[in-house]
């Protein structure tokens, strides 16, 4: 019996006096893709966070208070081998003035440590993978000389070169042309079909998470909906989500003013 | 020129100035890429509390300054860690607790004190053996963590990622600050308190507009850190002129030059 690749059992989160996520239950099997989507602040971001074991890690900003189980692979996230997962972060974390390559960053992917020099078999893994998104004509170029969807498409190749089994994407889409958002689900289905790797999503794409995904989660701090995209996102299902959300967001910015 | 160095106190000046240029110019990569080039000055500064005390107590001031900086920088790092100030601000109110230290701590000792004035604009030729013998250790030290550049690099390429790749990022956030303080006061008698922020951001600061990659910008920074002070320290003794103006001038022009040769 193999666990399920996420588990979380009424995982709360809260930043001071704000409730980020509340008593999110969820299970995901392995080599499931689940699309997960919510208005801005819906707290996607800090659900992977959670599940990578940064729920803490970056705060600067007041006491966080973290209540609830989460499992990943079987594991609490701080014991799951780095390896076993690939990351892709939302786009505005990255310092675009750090002196780097496109192919710096990949192999960085691969050795978990900034690299000094980039051995020959580093190179052609990296290579290998950059072609695999679409992107080798990028591989000696600066980071900072990168357009957006670019620079999505080097993080996609680092986060697959470590080949790991759960991939984590913080709306790898954003910024990517309507080509790339397909080349996107055709790579992460591809790798899947290859590997059975599980794949979260978070999107603002609905529509392309309806024909990609084998589950969606609605997510507005709490588990609005989870399921397979005809049952989640029908009519119905969907003008309560929305319903849920504009009240729930104003609710929120009420509670932080 | 040649037979200068002959004289024993050029040479424990040349030596001082490369081992403190190559390790200032190392860790100045890291400082200069993750926006910390105030770090320098604040540092700077509570060494000056520290030589301060040394002085009043009579004490060797190194001995004072060493712990006082580094506790210093430690205490910046936790702020920063544990706040969301901003790091200029963390840095600015331990800045000023030290300068308010060390103006007081001068004004407690009888009389003027000249040798004060050597530690604010550097005296080179004033450099003993057990200063290099500090300098030599810290860049054993130094050498011997070489390893840790790639978790450092990694850590200011991307927070989060190194996190998520459970790098111990905080605790390479310390060891950072530790050495940073340590060379900072081992530069002030070759530099200078006024000067030290210079002599760490320059030379990185250069590398940066000339190189594609951080492992190129280090090589880069390093070199430029050791071989300013050779011009710079011929320049003080042709002309009799501080060590370290000439030296952190010297920086500057090859600053103004990458800033018009570059690509
Ligand atoms: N480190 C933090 N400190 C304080 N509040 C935080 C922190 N991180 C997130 N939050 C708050 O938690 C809420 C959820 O944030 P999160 O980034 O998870 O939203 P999201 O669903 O990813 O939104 P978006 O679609 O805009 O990316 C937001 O209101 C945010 O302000
Ligand atoms: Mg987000």
């Amino acid at each position: 019996m193999t666990a399920p690749a996420v588990e979380m059992h009424a995982y709360s989160v809260s930043f001071g006096e704000f409730q980020a996520l509340q008593e999110v239950n969820l299970s995901v099997p392995q080599g499931a893709f689940v699309a997960i989507v919510g208005p801005n602040g819906a707290g996607k971001s800090t659900l992977l966070k959670a599940l990578l074991g940064l729920e803490r890690g970056l705060l600067r900003d007041g006491p966080t208070q973290v209540s609830g189980t989460v499992r990943v692979m079987g594991l609490p996230p701080r014991q799951v081998p780095p390896g076993w997962v690939g990351y892709v972060p939302q786009v505005k974390g990255f310092d675009r003035s750090f002196p780097a390559l496109a192919l710096e960053v990949v192999v960085s992917g691969l050795r978990r440590r900034w690299p000094f020099i980039i051995t020959a078999q580093e190179r052609k893994k990296a290579e290998a993978m950059l072609d695999k998104v679409g992107a080798l004509a990028l591989a000696n170029r600066r980071l900072g000389r990168l357009s957006g969807g670019e620079l999505q498409r080097v993080y996609l190749a680092r986060s697959l070169i470590r080949e790991p089994r759960l991939l984590l994407l913080d709306e790898p889409a954003t910024g990517v042309d309507v080509v790339g958002e397909a080349d996107l689900y055709r790579h992460l289905e591809a790798y899947q079909a290859e590997r059975g790797a599980t794949v979260l999503m978070i999107t603002h794409d609905w529509e392309a998470a309806q024909h990609h995904a084998s589950a969606v989660l609605v997510l507005n701090r709490r588990v609005v909906g989870y399921g397979p995209p005809e049952q989640v996102l029908c009519h119905e299902c969907l003008s309560q989500a929305f319903g849920h959300v504009g009240h729930g967001h104003n609710l929120v910015l009420g509670g932080r003013a | 020129m040649m037979e200068a160095l002959q004289l024993p106190f050029l040479q424990r000046a040349l030596l001082a100035g490369l081992l403190v240029g190559g390790l200032a110019s190392y860790l100045g990569v890291m400082v200069v890429q993750r926006r910390l080039s105030f770090l320098g000055d604040g540092l700077a500064h509570a060494a000056f509390a520290g030589v301060a005390l040394g002085l009043l107590l009579h004490e060797e001031p190194l001995w004072v300054a060493i712990p006082f900086a580094v506790g210093v920088s430690l205490a910046i790092t936790w702020v920063r860690e544990r706040s969301n100030l901003g790091d200029d601000t963390a840095i600015g109110i331990f800045f000023a607790v030290s300068v308010a230290l060390g103006v007081l701590f001068m004004s407690m000792r009888q009389g003027f004190a000249p040798d004060a004035v050597a530690y604010l604009f550097g005296s080179i030729l004033t450099v003993t053996q057990t200063d290099l013998w500090v300098m030599g250790f810290i860049a054993l030290g130094v050498a011997l963590l070489a390893p840790v550049w790639s978790h450092w690099a990694y850590a200011t390429f991307d927070r989060e990622l190194a996190l998520a790749d459970r790098q111990p990022v905080l605790l390479y956030d310390y060891l950072l600050a530790g050495l940073i303080a340590l060379v900072v006061v081992v530069s002030v008698k070759v530099v200078g308190i006024v000067l030290i922020a210079a002599f760490i951001v320059i030379p990185a600061a250069t590398a940066r507009l000339l190189s594609r990659t951080f492992s190129a910008m280090t090589v880069i920074s390093v070199a430029i850190g050791v071989f300013s002070v050779v011009p710079g320290l011929a320049a003080a003794y042709l002309f009799d002129v501080p060590a370290g103006s000439a030296i952190v001038l010297v920086q500057a022009l090859l600053f103004a030059l990458a800033l018009t040769l570059r690509r």
